[in-house]
């Protein structure tokens, strides 16, 4: 399936691109850094995910992109973090990140995360069934026995066989599918209106990954919640973003509509990303790599954290760029943007 | 799991044989004559060759140890070569006492030691941490003989509070025998709450990092259920193990602790019984001593498995 056809598919669903249906969640100019550190890891960052969309946050290992969702949910370590600014506004509340967390009622409630790790993110002294009604114990109440039945419901709808004896079995008698399929499951059990996928896939094998991305995508259909994904991989991100932010050092550099963000990628970094994917339809030829390695965090380079390793780096961008939109919510942060439309990087 | 409890019962036959091999040996290759002790100062030949048949001593070892532990498995551990006691009623004298010593102090210890523990792990690198880790090293360091003379003076001469010395079996007054048992078992279950509030801390830092601990924050959990269920259900391995074990010492008998406080349980018999080379004594405590940490560890095990669904199916 090709982008364009991804986008009509979207488009018919009723899933908004980025900007036009009710807006969920939105992320203001979150900015933060662990203590002892000089710089912030994560720089500037806002985000908005509607009712049905998925956004895809992108960019390499240490880019601020788990950090980022992390603090969104209120789980990084209170006395290890500065959050220097940010706003979070959910569902009509508005939460200060730089007093407050989001509060526990939301958490697990109306926001729901899942994690790269399935194979330890369930907690092997507890059965399947404990742990899922566990959260709707926590947030819905009610007897024992409908919250197991709850479970029992969602092990269904994740596509678990014999869901009523799973709910007996502890995490070591599943597969690491089976459970991240547990650990969507729990983080569904109460309807979310956001769900944060942090890499879901990535510790998953080939046929896995497509299984459990089938499911995200078809149960954002069906209930319309919104999902942050994050993901280093852009293959994911073509198959299943409506919307996309491309990170880099913890700054959002591009953001917008997929098919805009990838079929005219206009920051640097960006497009060089797009050109270190190896593709079919182009055989021969070396991959395109972004030169260098990341900075630490600590030897940020001030202004645009790109340009010590970009190709069109000039004196000016010493200064920050800021986020500028060039049409249909496109966003890039660069000095340079719009490039030429002849601008390719050289292979 | 059944059959993993089973190879534990098994693997345990063989250690009890050993060590029974051990003491019997042990005992033998001991210097000194117990006869010597027992026919005085002045000896008669006669009368020495009399008390080696008598105590079959002039038989081969091995026939001396198959008589020995046939006779213990039928409850029998011989006489003491002093009093001429059943050291099986010896035994059954003392080992109240001990126990119920023994599990005030584990009281004591479990109290003190896992919520500190828990404590210090979650405030890590905060004044509380340390706090509890400066106290816990005074725990270590301060001799259980000084803190219960303290005591002594402190609580029973000074302020009157409770007996100094002495013992009450339950049976008798229930309430003065726990009041007066409370002082040696809060000597005794300080120093181990130490060594307790050390594993937990450890034990519950690694598991506050883990994976599943991140997720059950994510549920929304109260930090409350976060710890005390989910980190804290992790963490109790390593725990349980320690806990056996200290009650497995804790019945071998706290010498220094019982004679400050003149209490009449295991320790005392044991030092008593060694010095006067009165060997079906040592022995019989010896094997009793060894057979209880035995059947600690076994029940340590058996906690694993429910503590552990992983070992509940093999």
């Amino acid at each position: 399936m090709t982008r364009s056809e991804l986008q009509a598919e979207a488009a018919a669903s009723g899933v908004p691109g980025s900007g036009q249906a009710a807006e969920i969640l939105r992320l203001d100019r979150l900015s933060l850094r662990f203590r002892g550190q000089r710089a912030d890891v994560v720089s500037d960052v806002s985000l908005r995910v509607s009712a049905g969309e998925i956004l895809c946050i992108v960019g390499e290992s240490g880019c601020g992109k788990s950090v980022t969702a992390m603090a969104v949910m209120g789980l990084l370590p209170e006395n290890a973090t500065q959050i220097s600014s940010g706003t979070l506004h959910f569902d009509g509340e508005t939460v200060d990140l730089r007093r407050a967390r989001l509060p526990a009622h939301l958490r697990g409630n109306r926001i729901a995360m899942i994690f790269q790790e399935p194979m330890t993110s369930l907690n092997p002294a507890f059965t399947i069934g404990d742990q899922i009604a566990e959260t709707v114990l926590r947030h819905r109440g009610g007897s024992r026995a409908e919250a197991l039945d709850r479970a029992c419901e969602m092990l269904e709808k994740v596509g678990i066989p014999s869901p009523r004896q799973r709910l007996r079995e502890y995490p070591h008698q599943l597969s690491g599918g089976m459970r991240q399929r547990v650990m969507i499951a729990m983080a569904l059990a109460n309807d979310p209106q956001i769900l944060i996928a942090d890499e879901p896939t990535t510790a998953l094998d080939v046929t896995i990954q497509a299984q459990i991305l089938d499911l995200i995508r078809g149960l954002r259909r069906e209930t319309g919640m919104g999902t942050i994904m994050i993901t280093h991989d852009l293959g994911v991100v073509g198959e299943i973003a409506d919307s996309v932010a491309v990170m880099y050092g913890g700054q959002v550099v591009e953001q917008g509509p997929v098919a805009d963000v990838f079929d005219n990628p206009q920051h640097p970094y960006t497009i060089g990303l797009m050109s270190a994917v190896p593709r079919l339809d182009s055989p021969g030829g070396r991959l395109a790599i972004v030169p260098g390695t990341v900075p630490t965090i600590d030897a940020m380079p001030e202004g645009c954290r790109f340009r010590t390793r970009c190709a069109f780096a000039t004196p000016g961008c010493a200064r920050r760029p800021a986020l500028a939109d060039l049409g249909g919510g496109h966003l890039v942060a660069c000095h340079h943007a719009p490039l030429e439309t002849n601008v390719s990087v050289r292979a | 799991m059944l059959a993993f409890l089973a190879r534990r019962v098994l693997i345990a036959i063989p250690t009890i044989i050993l060590i029974s091999v051990f003491v019997f040996a042990l005992q033998k290759l001991l210097p000194g004559d117990p006869l010597l002790v027992l026919a005085g100062e002045e000896r008669d030949p006669e009368v020495l060759e009399f008390l080696r048949e008598k105590y079959r001593l002039n038989d081969p070892i091995p026939v001396q140890y198959l008589a020995w532990i046939g006779n213990a498995l039928q409850g029998d551990l011989g006489v003491s070569l002093r009093t001429n006691q059943p050291v099986t009623e010896l035994i059954a004298q003392k080992l109240p006492v001990t126990i119920q010593l023994a599990v005030m102090s584990l009281i004591f210890a479990l109290v003190i030691g896992i919520p500190a523990g828990i404590l210090s792990a979650v405030r890590k690198g905060t004044v509380t941490d340390y706090i509890a880790n400066v106290v816990a090293l005074s725990g270590l360091s301060i001799p259980n003989f000084w803190l219960g003379i303290m005591l002594i003076l402190l609580v029973s001469v000074k302020w009157q509070l409770l007996p100094a010395s002495g013992y009450v079996p339950l049976s008798e007054d229930f309430w003065q025998s726990i009041k007066t048992m409370l002082m040696p078992a809060f000597v005794l279950g300080t120093a181990l709450a130490a060594t307790l509030m050390r594993h937990t801390r450890s034990a519950m830092l690694g598991v506050l990092s883990a994976d599943y601990v991140r997720t059950a924050r994510a549920k929304g959990l109260s930090e409350r259920v976060v710890i005390l269920k989910h980190a804290l259900r992790n963490a109790l391995t390593p725990i349980v193990t320690l806990t056996a074990l200290l009650f497995g010492e804790l019945i071998a008998g706290a010498v220094l602790t019982e004679q400050i406080f003149t209490i009449p349980g295991f320790g005392k018999l044991v030092v008593d019984a060694v010095f006067n080379r009165d060997y079906a004594v040592v022995q019989g405590i010896v094997l009793v001593t060894a057979v209880g940490f035995i059947f600690m560890n076994l029940l340590a095990d058996a906690l694993y498995v429910v503590l552990n669904p992983r070992l509940r199916e093999q």
